[in-house]
């Protein structure tokens, strides 16, 4: 590599940006890893390593963390098949079918407002529906709740995917004799694959980062997720800064891993909003 | 019947889809608005309606703490949105100008956007924290007492936006990247050769291409920045005092410790107005964007 001093400069600044970006996780990291007395007298490096904290979390008749990873799993796979169902059907009549202008224009339009609301417009309705059906303080009130969520992205970013498709093939396979149902799902759905990976992915995220809903719709740990665990810590007297720290980590599994593994087939679903629309 | 649903694949498709805005958006918006306008009680097993015209709007104008949500909330959107496109368009252009790492920086930018925000409050909070706080531990360490960062009235609104700017500067560094990279290689070189510096053809050359996706990335982050609920409820709580109190966490206050059920479904809807003229005017704004490209 020739250094210029441009580069020089142009590589400092990313670095500390890279720096500024890794260090609050990096230190809460090793915060997670140890004994109260090494966070206490302020040991940066030289410190004991222990899992005791993430033990904690799950271990012992007030540990609430197995169940409420239990619920976040739920309360994100649930809501990530449901809207998968829905949107994949209607964004591919969307984008394929000649629907009056005015349908898709209203549904479109519809998703997109509902898109750019805050969810605590949501947050009171459901509060009071949740109540009159019987749902309050379950798991499966969130999956209703974050598929509301995760719909309108789901639908735009799947119509997009599906736009893509060459109509040829669509019409082969009539041709061929499939009915337009099965064109659907032997044609369409398979070329789609990392569309809907994408949409499956952040529809996923989206639920597990919701901390609003959870607050809302559910009470105790029955019902509650990862981050309602978290907020939790910052009500008691004395912060548990180990804890903290672990469940914190906890809830940046799905993030590291993600950005590890399937960064590819994020990036586009995550500026949908500012590209589209 | 399987050929009759058939023929009509595109409505039989179409038709889940409608249900559910149906029945999970646009009955919860007719209830908001029902709310507003009325008295609400939570009975066991279900809730009682009165009406009462526009008392909650009466009751909004007297409300001190409502007004200072607001006022808090423009204050934050009007300091965080600038400072995380200006932030995110540099870090932008300098990534996409490189070669060597430039996968390894795209990979860590994107990394806050991925974590849940109570997370991201939680981060902060720990680091933040008075007592054991590495900010303060460090800062004793060369013989400083440190503030008490989220305690303080003067310094928790600046904190909250810190933690923003670190939470939201990978948005804006996402929206430009698409954008400076589709800006053709050619023009910049040949302003250099002409003989400008590196500043004039950021100036001259690159910002003029980008002025339609600067415009859409400040409006669709002002809508997002109205949003602002979970790392201030874990970082301060909207204290002290009302020193953070911004709009979400008022309504959730009013809502679901006070059990006003009525007066906050009237600054949720006023909120939902307030966003709804932003989000069309951004979307009369993005129109002329894409005509413009």
């Amino acid at each position: 590599m020739r250094l210029r001093p441009g580069a020089v400069i142009r590589h400092g600044v990313l670095m500390t940006a890279v720096l500024v970006t890794l260090a609050p996780i990096a230190f809460t990291a090793t915060t997670s890893l140890k004994f109260r007395r090494d966070i206490i007298s302020g040991r940066f490096f030289d410190f004991d390593v222990t899992w005791v904290n993430y033990q904690r979390l799950f271990e012992g008749t007030r540990a609430v963390f197995g169940q409420l990873t239990l619920n976040s799993l739920i309360a994100g796979i649930g809501s990530t098949l449901f809207v998968l169902a829905i949107a994949s059907l209607g964004a591919y009549a969307l984008s394929r079918f000649r629907l009056p202008r005015r349908v898709s224009a209203l549904v479109l339009g519809w998703l997109l407002f509902v898109y750019m609301l805050p969810p605590i417009t949501f947050a009171g309705p459901f509060y009071l529906i949740a109540r009159q059906i019987g749902l309050f303080d379950t798991p499966a009130a969130l999956v209703i709740a974050h598929s509301v969520l995760t719909l309108p992205f789901a639908v735009w970013l799947l119509q997009s995917f599906f736009a893509e498709i060459p109509r040829e093939l669509e019409e082969a396979a009539a041709l061929d004799g499939c009915s337009r149902g099965g064109t659907f799902w032997r044609v369409a759905l398979p070329m789609t694959l990392p569309g809907l990976y994408a949409t499956a992915i952040l529809t996923f995220v989206f639920s597990w980062k919701d901390f609003l809903f959870a607050l809302v719709l559910t009470s105790t740990p029955r019902g509650g997720t990862i981050p309602i665990g978290i907020a939790s810590f910052v009500q008691e007297w004395d912060l548990r800064y180990g804890e903290m720290a672990a469940a914190t980590m906890l809830a940046a599994v799905p993030a590291i891993v993600l950005v590890l593994f399937a960064q590819r087939h994020i990036i586009k679903g995550m500026t949908m909003g500012a590209v589209k629309g | 019947m399987g050929r009759l649903l058939d023929q009509h694949f595109p409505v039989v498709a179409l038709a889940p889809l409608i249900v559910a805005l149906l029945v999970l958006t646009v009955y919860p918006a007719l209830q908001l608005v029902r709310m507003a306008f009325s008295d609400v009680g939570i009975v066991s097993g279900g809730t009682t309606w009165t009406f009462v015209g526009l008392e909650h709007l009466r009751t909004l104008a007297e409300d001190r703490t409502a007004r200072i949500a607001f006022t808090n909330t423009f204050i934050f959107t009007i300091v965080v949105v600038p400072i995380e496109a200006a932030l995110g368009l540099l870090l932008a252009y300098l990534v996409n100008q490189t070669r060597t790492l430039g996968a390894f920086y795209k990979t860590v930018f994107i990394v806050p956007l991925l974590l849940p925000p109570i997370a991201i409050g939680a981060l902060w909070r720990l680091m933040l924290d008075y007592n054991y706080g590495v900010v303060n531990q460090a800062l004793l360490a060369i013989g400083i007492a440190g503030p008490p960062w989220l305690a303080s009235p003067t310094l928790a609104l600046p904190m909250v936006m810190l933690v923003d700017v670190w939470h939201w500067t990978s948005f804006m560094f996402l929206i430009f990247l698409a954008g400076v990279a589709s800006i053709p290689q050619e023009l910049g070189e040949a302003a250099e050769v002409d003989g400008a510096t590196p500043w004039q053809v950021f100036a001259h050359v690159v910002l003029p291409i980008l002025k339609p996706t600067i415009v859409v990335a400040l409006m669709m982050r002002t809508i997002l920045a109205f949003k602002v609920f979970d790392v201030p409820y874990l970082l301060t709580g909207g204290g002290p005092g009302t020193a953070t109190e911004m709009i979400n966490i008022y309504i959730e206050k009013v809502f679901f410790q006070q059990f006003r059920v009525g007066y906050g479904g009237m600054l949720t809807l006023l909120t939902a107005l307030i966003l709804s003229t932003f989000v069309i005017v951004y979307q009369q704004l993005s129109r002329r964007a894409e005509a413009a490209r």
